[in-house]
């Protein structure tokens, strides 16, 4: 059986900025796969260049076996998208909205009548139907938005960022409501730059970063894969350079310490790597008391996706986030963006 | 629940989707009518100050000339039995003029990312709803400018000479609603938009026939005139207004090139239609499809 999404080498330029350099993985069907991955890691345009939105410089896409470049007729009609930013037609209601959308996937009469009350129902929005969508709450305008991409049940959904700007509420209402869809039997492809989200969605990950992918699995085997358990180590508030160098030299040489990175986004914090065991902490502690080394704050913990990303990329995922976020140009991605 | 709520993966393959017909099309096509006519009703001020401009443009401009010496604009009795073809084409053109602003927005909105994202029978359908939706628009300005110039005097064409009106508003209505998608698609944001319909708008006005007559311009601008669309508007509504017993042959405008018969003036109009259609389509095709 076909995959029931398969991106392949996909490859798109924007000018002389690589957006996506090399993309490639599979979705099997009743899937909810995870794309994680800082801001402007290319997971927005390689999600546009699925939804026929672009077209991509290279590679090759498919939904259940149909190719999106050859057949984007069909391969729409078995998506669902959900923009990160919701656009709504804030004079209309959210029932006129419904059917206007039910009107472009062709659904006839009855059917579409069928569908959007029991799309109401299923996301709760029925009392707020007929209001105009302007008047919504950010999380109302997101459950519509969700209403309106199955309202012709779309094998594949695909969401990018589906909680970005929501409140908690919202957020574990959609991450439910994605769960019960999925054991229903929809194929589910989701981006996220929450760590969260992808670890309690996803049963399988890829992480993207500067276009490329850098690891994929389940978020279990990723999390196995880099081994270990994680310390993070304060010497002080803020670590003066020498001085983290001095205790990373100290530490590394420890038997349980297998690597030790300075985070000098978070002031010179360590991160090490140790064999997972028990007296880990006790060691480092003790390594620690005898140099004379003061302690501001230490934690052990099992490895998180952000360490996969950690391991595979050298910065955490907030690191990576912080530094994209003075180097793009917002204004300039919203123009490609605008069709 | 009997339905799935979800999808069914089985049926959703790609062999039992149909191809689109001309059903499909209809249907999307009313829907994206539809929306605008809904927003035009949520919020009408646009449709009332739409009407009640031209309204004032014939009563105050039409009484700015109102002493002139009768005959001095051609045959037409008063200026303002003159100046109403003018206003009729010129109040078409301008809201024909804006269509592209809506559809720009959907694209800064994100909103048009929604329609593309369906499986469209045809995406010419986003463009024909905002041609239809123009169009109406257009015909219920033309009605109230008509229904007021027979008030203030300037007489009623039969309805031979109504039915050729409609058919000549329209057909700059859809000619110019498709120049302005063109732009709508091919120009940046709304800013730009703006500007572009800023600067043509009025210099196409007096550069036509729709204030004063071909005769008053000095020969340059006689013959600007002459290659302006409008005036083959114009001049046809007034000519039909002026004479009850028009005919396709009467000559109906003497352009520095040549004497421009009423059927030769309808050609000029339709061609550019057409070739505003032809012109854009690709303009259309490289964005949406």
């Amino acid at each position: 059986m076909a995959p029931a999404v398969l991106v392949k080498n996909l490859k798109k330029s924007y000018g002389n900025v690589e957006a996506v350099k090399d993309v490639s993985f599979a979705i099997e069907p009743g899937e909810i796969f995870g794309l994680l991955g800082p801001n402007g890691a290319g997971k927005t345009t390689t999600i546009r260049c699925l939804c026929t939105l672009m077209t991509p410089d290279a590679g090759q896409l498919e939904i259940n076996g149909i190719s999106v470049l050859e057949d984007p007729r069909a391969a729409r009609q078995m998506l669902g998208y959900i923009a990160q930013e919701v656009a709504l037609d804030k004079v209309l209601t959210g029932r006129e909205l419904l059917e206007l959308q039910a009107a472009i996937y062709h659904l006839p009469k009855a059917k579409s009548r069928d569908r959007i009350a029991q799309m109401l129902a299923l996301l709760e929005i029925e009392d707020i139907a007929d209001k105009k969508t302007g008047t919504y709450s950010g999380g109302q305008k997101k459950r519509l938005d969700l209403a309106a991409g199955l309202l012709h049940q779309p094998a594949v959904l695909v969401l990018d960022e589906p909680t970005v700007g929501l409140d908690i509420e919202s957020r574990t209402a959609v991450w439910n409501f994605l769960r019960q869809l999925q054991r229903e039997g929809t194929t589910i492809l989701l981006t996220s730059h929450y760590l969260e989200e992808v670890d309690a969605l996803a049963g399988r990950v890829a992480i993207i970063d500067s276009g490329q992918v850098i690891s994929s699995g389940t978020p279990a085997a990723l999390k196995a894969e880099v081994g270990g358990d994680r310390i993070t180590l304060r010497i002080r508030e803020f670590t003066p350079d020498a001085e983290a160098t001095s205790a990373r030299d100290l530490l590394t040489h420890l038997p349980v310490v297998q690597e030790v990175i300075i985070n000098s986004a978070q002031g010179n914090s360590l991160n090490l790597v140790v064999n997972q065991d028990a007296d880990a902490l006790t060691a480092v502690q003790t390594a620690l008391k005898a140099a004379n080394l003061p302690t501001f704050g230490i934690s052990q913990s099992q490895p998180s996706l952000d360490d996969v990303y950690l391991a595979a990329t050298g910065r955490t995922l907030m690191d990576a986030e912080m530094a994209a976020t003075g180097k793009r140009d917002l204004k300039k991605e919203k123009k490609q963006a605008m069709r | 629940m009997s339905q799935s709520i979800a999808s069914n993966p089985v049926s959703t393959s790609a062999a039992t989707l149909p191809t689109p017909g001309t059903a499909e099309f209809i249907q999307e096509t009313l829907a994206l009518t539809r929306r605008l006519f809904i927003q035009l009703q949520r919020r009408p001020t646009t449709l009332v100050a739409g009407i009640i401009q031209p309204l004032m443009w014939l009563v105050l401009f039409g009484a700015l000339f109102q002493n002139v010496p009768s005959g001095l604009f051609g045959e037409s009795q008063n200026y303002g039995q003159f100046l109403g073809a003018g206003i009729i084409v010129f109040t078409a053109f301008a809201g024909a003029l804006n269509a592209g602003l809506p559809v720009m927005f959907d694209r800064e909105f994100g909103f048009l990312n929604r329609l593309l994202v369906a499986p469209l029978a045809s995406r010419f359908s986003i463009v024909l709803a905002s041609a239809l939706f123009i169009a109406t628009l257009s015909l219920i300005q033309t009605s109230a400018i008509v229904i007021l110039s027979a008030f203030l005097g300037a007489g009623l064409p039969g309805p031979a000479g109504l039915l050729l009106m409609t058919l000549i508003v329209l057909t700059l209505v859809f000619g110019v609603t498709a120049l302005s998608l063109g732009l709508a698609f091919a120009l940046p944001g709304h800013i730009e938009l703006l500007a572009v319909i800023f600067i043509t708008n009025l210099p196409l006005l007096f550069a036509s026939t729709a204030l004063v007559p071909l005769s008053f311009m000095p020969p340059w601008l006689q013959v600007v005139a002459s290659l302006n669309p409008l005036s083959y508007a114009i001049e046809p509504i007034r000519y039909i207004y002026l004479h009850p017993d028009w005919q396709f042959s009467s000559v109906i405008m003497q352009t520095p090139f040549a004497d421009i018969s009423l059927a030769i003036a309808l050609l000029i109009l339709f061609s550019f239609s057409a070739l505003a259609f032809i012109t854009i389509r690709p303009l259309i095709d490289r964005r949406i499809s």
